[in-house]
């Protein structure tokens, strides 16, 4: 092959694969236009106001988005409050306390633990967590709230152990040599230095494991009973955003507004884990800052 | 001095209670079912139809369908991801476009798996009239695991020294070939285990396909691209939660449960032996 030739293969190559980076950026353009027209078009025959300040989703008749919001809320905070001191405990302990043997055998184990498919916890949500729940509260069901929080806070951990891990093992040593020369020990140094230093990694953490909870479905869709009430309480039934879409989108007719509805509900997620997703990314770059 | 001690002990209590509570959470997992899957198992589970409405009979094209779908979104990520990690490591330089494709695809990684579903919905089945079908959902699939192909590929592009690529370059050999002859057989290890663990995601995914193309029950197998399909871990949602004999097909709920975690960790365990294999070797 001639040089000529290689090299306009070497530039056609060039252009493709730029050309893949460009569809990134589509793709992610599309979805937000897909998002926000359909939801234009909702607002077309609902007023906003009633959408944000109604207390009813009663498909057909009245769209207000706020029992969503408020059972979406619920379940992903609750599970954080179970899963945010467990992960950074564990993660301390991995990165500060574990022989190399011992980590060795349990971050495989965390893997193994983000690998089990969300259908599978959901099912264990109905099988184990429901009647376990139910038995313990006296409840006739355990299809509620703290259901759906327990196991979010399964599928969330995998994320914010790994994350803190990364970052309270990249504060500096030096860090920790200078507290434990100050006469400091070992558990003063942990949870006044090293852990202090590596809050905004924590914080990161904390955000990403946050957005994986809060656009989750199967698991919640299955485990917290689907009742479009505004809940007064973890042990009452919720449905979220996801599982909403995800029950009624099947069976809702082409471009009604019910069908524009999921869109604009969609929307609304899609805004609150970006958000989350861009506070964490902001806390991310915090820390590579402060230790660059 | 004692009360130093205790401390100690108790420091020690919260943080290895905690690591051991994680551990616990994916031992009660497992073991509730394995446990009370692995007596449903069998050869006939695996290899026929389902019988009379779902109450008997196997997973057959449950398995085949997942199989097929899983294999659909390889072919379009795979190339897609790669080559997009190709041009961010080894062409993109600094630049607001970068920064923007960059942005873009961490912010793709955010996004709720039931979007993904309400995309592929609007593009795939509705816009491009590929209907309710196994190709639809396995380009939702697709969609959904491109920003981790993309990272992971990144990262194992990352790893490889800029010396070898100087060496060719210096040589006289075009850029395209670096990358075809060099980089790429050498990152092969890296990029091979970030697309296994990625597929194995997209495998128990259920949300991106429950509007694109999954059915309940369909009553052969075929590998037709344009037909609705059988997949595992929809199968599992409805056994557990739709059917009308709930407590009667419990048992082969568990026994899917079973089949889909066994195939998940498999992937997981090939992808943690390519990375291992790849980095005793260095």
């Amino acid at each position: 092959m001639n040089t000529k030739k290689r090299e306009q293969i070497d530039a056609l190559f060039k252009n493709v694969f730029k050309a893949t980076g460009l569809i990134t950026i589509a793709l992610l353009a599309g979805i937000f236009l897909m998002l926000f027209i359909n939801s234009f078009f909702f607002f077309f025959n609902v007023s906003p106001l009633d959408f944000f300040t109604g207390s009813q989703w009663d498909p057909e008749t009245k769209y207000s988005i706020l029992p969503l919001l408020v059972s979406t809320s619920l379940v992903a905070m609750g599970s954080m409050i179970i899963a945010v001191p467990l992960g950074i405990l564990t993660a301390a302990y991995l990165s500060e306390l574990a022989p190399p043997k011992v980590q060795m055998f349990l971050k495989p184990m965390i893997e193994m633990l983000a690998a089990i498919p969300s259908v599978a916890i959901g099912f264990l949500g109905i099988v184990l967590v429901g009647p376990g729940l139910a038995h313990i509260f006296g409840i006739q069901n355990g299809l509620n709230a703290l259901n759906g929080s327990i196991l979010l806070a399964v599928m969330a951990l995998p994320t914010i152990v790994t994350i803190s891990e990364d970052a309270i093992n990249a504060v500096p040593k030096s860090h920790r040599e200078a507290s434990l020369a100050l006469g400091a020990n070992k558990w003063e140094t942990l949870f006044r230095v090293t852990i202090p230093a590596a809050l905004p990694g924590l914080i990161a953490a904390i955000m990403l494991g946050l957005g994986r909870a809060l656009g989750e479905t199967m698991t919640v869709l299955m485990a917290t009973g689907n009742a479009a009430a505004i809940p007064k309480g973890f042990l009452d039934s919720v449905r979220t955003i996801t599982a909403t879409i995800a029950i009624e989108m099947g069976e809702v007719p082409y471009q009604t507004t019910h069908y524009f509805a999921l869109f604009a509900i969609a929307a609304l997620l899609f805004l609150i884990t970006l958000v989350v997703n861009f506070i964490g990314e902001y806390f991310a770059n915090q820390l590579r800052k402060f230790h660059a | 001095m004692n009360k130093k001690k205790l401390r100690n002990a108790f420091n020690w209590f919260v943080l290895g209670g905690s690591t051991f509570m994680v551990c616990l959470f994916l031992g009660v997992i497992l073991w509730d079912i394995f446990s009370k899957g692995f007596s449903s198992l069998s050869w006939n589970f695996i290899a026929t139809f389902p019988t009379d409405g779902m109450t008997k009979g196997g997973l057959l094209p449950a398995i085949v369908g997942t199989v097929l779908l899983t294999f659909i979104t390889t072919l379009f990520a795979v190339p897609f991801g790669v080559a997009c990690a190709i041009y961010l490591n080894e062409y993109a330089r600094p630049s607001i476009l970068t920064n923007i494709i960059r942005a873009s695809i961490r912010n793709l990684a955010g996004i709720p798996s039931i979007i993904y579903g309400l995309f592929g919905l609007a593009l795939f089945v509705q816009a491009l009239q590929l209907g309710t079908s196994i190709l639809s959902a396995g380009l939702t699939l697709g969609l959904l695991s491109l920003p981790y192909i993309i990272t992971t590929t990144e990262e194992a592009l990352k790893r490889i020294p800029n010396s070898l690529r100087e060496a060719t370059l210096a040589l006289g050999v075009t850029q395209v070939e670096t990358i075809k002859d060099v980089v790429l057989p050498k990152a092969l290890p890296g990029i091979l285990t970030g697309v296994i663990l990625t597929l194995s995601r997209a495998a128990g995914e259920t949300a991106p396909i429950l509007f694109t193309g999954v059915a309940f029950y369909i009553n052969g197998v075929s590998a037709a691209a344009n037909q609705e399909f059988m997949a595992l871990p929809y199968h599992l949602y409805m056994l557990s939660t739709q059917h009308n004999a709930i407590e009667q097909v419990r048992p082969l709920a568990y026994g899917t449960a079973t089949v889909l975690i066994l195939i998940v960790f498999i992937m997981n365990i090939i992808a943690f032996y390519v990375r291992f294999k790849n980095r005793t070797q260095d």
